[in-house]
């Protein structure tokens, strides 16, 4: 465990009350620079943070403030030109390749800003993926999880259908459901519902929320600021700095907010 | 991940782009195939001469002039090949135990004439003894005879070849005179054919004829060639053997019983099947060799297929580690795929090669046997190809940053 109270370069968090939670995710002045040609992007300027076991944490901020790039690093998919990055107390960069490997598939779901499904692959097959390089997994094992987190995301009747005949709202959904199937202890998502429409969104956030009740630490990079009502913490980047980090007291909670919703004829 | 989810990807992988993996295949369908025609034609021409050799007779013992050089042995000069002469013969007459037959053998080649028909072919000078150790029979007429080689007369057997070429197939051969380099000889007996050995070479488009005649009238030498020999049993070819070198020493006043100054080189049909067979081993190998380099091409074919599928699939592949397959069984995958197709390629190519050997090869009188252990090795090798072609694309696949390749577009 990191001791969280001595890090003065820390930008104040506002869950000072929560020290007695476990810290599952902490930053400590991450920077990522990009070279292109002969300029250098700076996606993140800084960033430190730590996020507490079974946080439900949005974040936001305009296009390019470095949301994905953030996300990136907390999936252990990337490393911080500077700066370190403390997942469960252990740095990530002294971590080998196969263990950040194993990490992402036991401990992390990601849900990508473009889905990335397989071409030409069922939906269940996609699904199953990630337990395809989990050994304690049996073909049979995999393919129940999979239908399990298919039907979990409202697809329960699109199991075979080939990532190219399902419109991008069902691909979304086949990503939440990839992401979750491993039961995964944080879950990243990027932009989950961003395809979505307002009911069928509703309902993803009815499922993160029942997540997030189950004990799940999730994080959600999101444009609309609405869900930030649904989310118990809203980050907010602003060019690859963070701007703003509030916890939120008043959760809405996403099932009402779905009943509430005037029934739609076209399903 | 477990090594039957690789192979069910790798598969996947390789059906869903059909068209590019038979293509890619083919190189090695035709590189194995074309190693086992080769292995089939090596290994059936070496039983077929195996075959020939041991019907001439096993006991068969050749004398040749010259000391032993072994097989392709150096050259030598002229006056070291007439060491075998009348006197040597008439020698191993008076005291042969071991041997049975004995035959001085005098060569030559070229036009026999008989009328306006004219044909090239070889004459033989032996004696009536060639015939048994040959085991050939005359079919009409007679053989000549012992006369015959006291007068040096000049008359001649002569095989099926030249029959038809000279005579047709509405003369009668028996008592007509042919010519061969403008000797006249009269045709006593017709030889009972035996077709094309394995060289390819007529054994039918021969004339034996005295070889006191071909001696003094044709080849002008004073000389033998050789001397034919059978031993009595093929058991006692190495007394036979034995005791024609104490012969020819004593015949040649050779005092060394070390052999290294013998002039004159004497082998059984067991050690010329051991050269011959030696010799198609080469051959074989040779051959093989040749065919094998269109493996190793194939085997580059498939590793160019492999890099322009590892390159299209960077996405996938940096979905794969993102999702948490490690560098090993990412280059695992790739190496199972290149694998798949080399060796499905080879069992085709295996296919392809015996059928080749047993149906087309005859067709063009091409001897052919399948040797099996021709096929594992083809296995093997395509094996081989797969790993060893397969491992730069699987570790450049490997070394992929997950999230850099999951950019790649
Ligand atoms: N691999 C890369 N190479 C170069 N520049 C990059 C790379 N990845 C991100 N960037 C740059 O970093 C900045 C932040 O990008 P990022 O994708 O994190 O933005 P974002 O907040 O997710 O935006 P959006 O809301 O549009 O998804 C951008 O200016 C982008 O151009
Ligand atoms: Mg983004």
């Amino acid at each position: 465990m990191i001791d969280n109270n001595n890090n003065k370069d820390l930008v104040s968090s506002p869950d000072e009350e929560k020290r007695e939670a476990k810290v599952v995710i902490e930053l400590r002045d991450v920077k990522r620079y990009f070279q292109v040609g002969s300029e250098t992007v700076k996606a993140l300027r800084g960033i430190s943070f730590k996020i507490y076991e079974g946080e439900f944490v949005t974040i936001q901020g305009t296009s390019g403030s470095g949301k994905s790039t953030l996300l990136n690093q907390l999936g252990c998919l990337d490393t911080p030109t500077s700066g370190e990055y403390y997942l469960d107390g252990v740095p990530v960069r002294k971590m080998s390749k196969n263990q950040r490997a194993h990490l992402r598939n036991r401990k992390i779901g990601f849900v990508f800003q473009n889905y990335n499904l397989l071409a030409k692959t069922t939906a269940v097959e996609n699904v199953e993926l990630p337990l395809m390089y989990n050994s304690k997994y049996t073909a049979k094992q995999r393919r129940e999880a999979a239908i399990k987190a298919l039907q979990a995301v409202g697809l329960g009747d699109r199991l075979e259908h080939k990532s190219n005949q399902m419109s991008g709202g069902q691909m979304q959904r086949v990503a939440i459901a990839r992401a979750l199937v491993n039961d995964p202890t944080i879950l990243l998502a990027d932009e989950a519902t961003g395809n979505l429409d307002t009911r069928t969104s509703f309902e993803m956030l009815v499922l993160f929320q029942k997540l997030h009740a189950e004990g799940h630490t999730i994080i959600f990079v999101t444009h609309n600021p609405e869900i930030a009502e649904y989310s118990s913490r809203n980050i907010n980047l602003r060019d690859g700095r963070i701007r703003e980090d509030t916890l939120n007291p008043h959760i809405k909670s996403a099932a009402e907010a779905l009943a509430a919703l005037p029934k739609t004829q076209d399903d | 991940m477990n090594i039957l989810n690789l192979l069910k990807v790798s598969i996947n992988a390789v059906a869903s782009n059909k068209m590019r993996s038979f293509l890619s295949m083919l190189g090695i369908i035709i590189g194995v195939a074309a190693v086992i025609a080769m292995m089939s034609i090596g290994q059936g021409s070496k039983e077929s001469i195996r075959k020939e050799l041991s019907a001439m007779g096993t006991n068969l013992l050749t004398i040749r002039p010259g000391a032993d050089q072994g097989p392709g042995g150096v050259r030598q000069d002229p006056s070291a090949m007439q060491t075998l002469k009348a006197a040597d013969y008439e020698r191993i007459l008076a005291e042969k135990k071991f041997v049975q037959y004995v035959s001085p053998e005098v060569s030559a080649s070229g036009q026999v004439v008989y009328g306006n028909s004219n044909t090239s072919a070889s004459i033989y000078g032996e004696t009536p003894e060639y015939l048994d150790i040959k085991q050939w029979t005359v079919e009409e007429g007679v053989c000549f005879t012992e006369e015959d080689i006291h007068k040096s007369a000049k008359v001649c057997v002569i095989g099926t070849t030249i029959v038809s070429e000279l005579f047709g197939d509405n003369v009668d051969p028996l008592g007509k005179t042919i010519r061969f380099k403008s000797i006249p000889l009269r045709v006593v007996g017709v030889l009972k054919s035996k077709g094309y050995n394995s060289w390819g070479m007529d054994q039918d488009n021969v004339i034996i004829a005295p070889y006191t005649c071909v001696m003094k009238r044709i080849a002008a030498q004073t000389y033998f060639s050789s001397i034919i020999c059978s031993a009595l049993t093929e058991e006692l070819s190495d007394n036979a053997i034995e005791e024609l070198t104490q012969i020819l020493r004593q015949s040649h006043k050779i005092k060394d019983e070390s052999g290294d100054s013998d002039d004159f080189t004497i082998r059984s049909q067991a050690e010329m099947m051991q050269t011959m067979s030696s010799t198609m081993d080469t051959v074989t190998l040779i051959l093989g060799i040749a065919a094998g380099f269109s493996l190793l091409i194939a085997g580059i074919g498939i590793m160019n297929i492999m890099l322009v599928s590892v390159t299209e699939r960077t996405k996938e592949i940096g979905l794969r580690m993102a999702v948490g397959a490690t560098g090993l069984v990412i280059s695992v995958q790739f190496l199972i795929e290149s694998i798949i197709i080399s060796v499905t390629g080879g069992i085709f190519g295996v296919l392809l090669g015996i059928g080749a050997s047993n149906f087309v090869l005859p067709i063009f009188g091409m001897p052919s046997s399948v040797p099996s252990w021709s096929i594992f090795l083809s296995f093997g090798v395509c094996v081989a190809i797969g790993i060893i072609f397969g491992y730069i694309p699987a570790r450049k696949a490997a070394n992929m940053d997950p999230i850099e390749a999951i950019r790649h577009e």
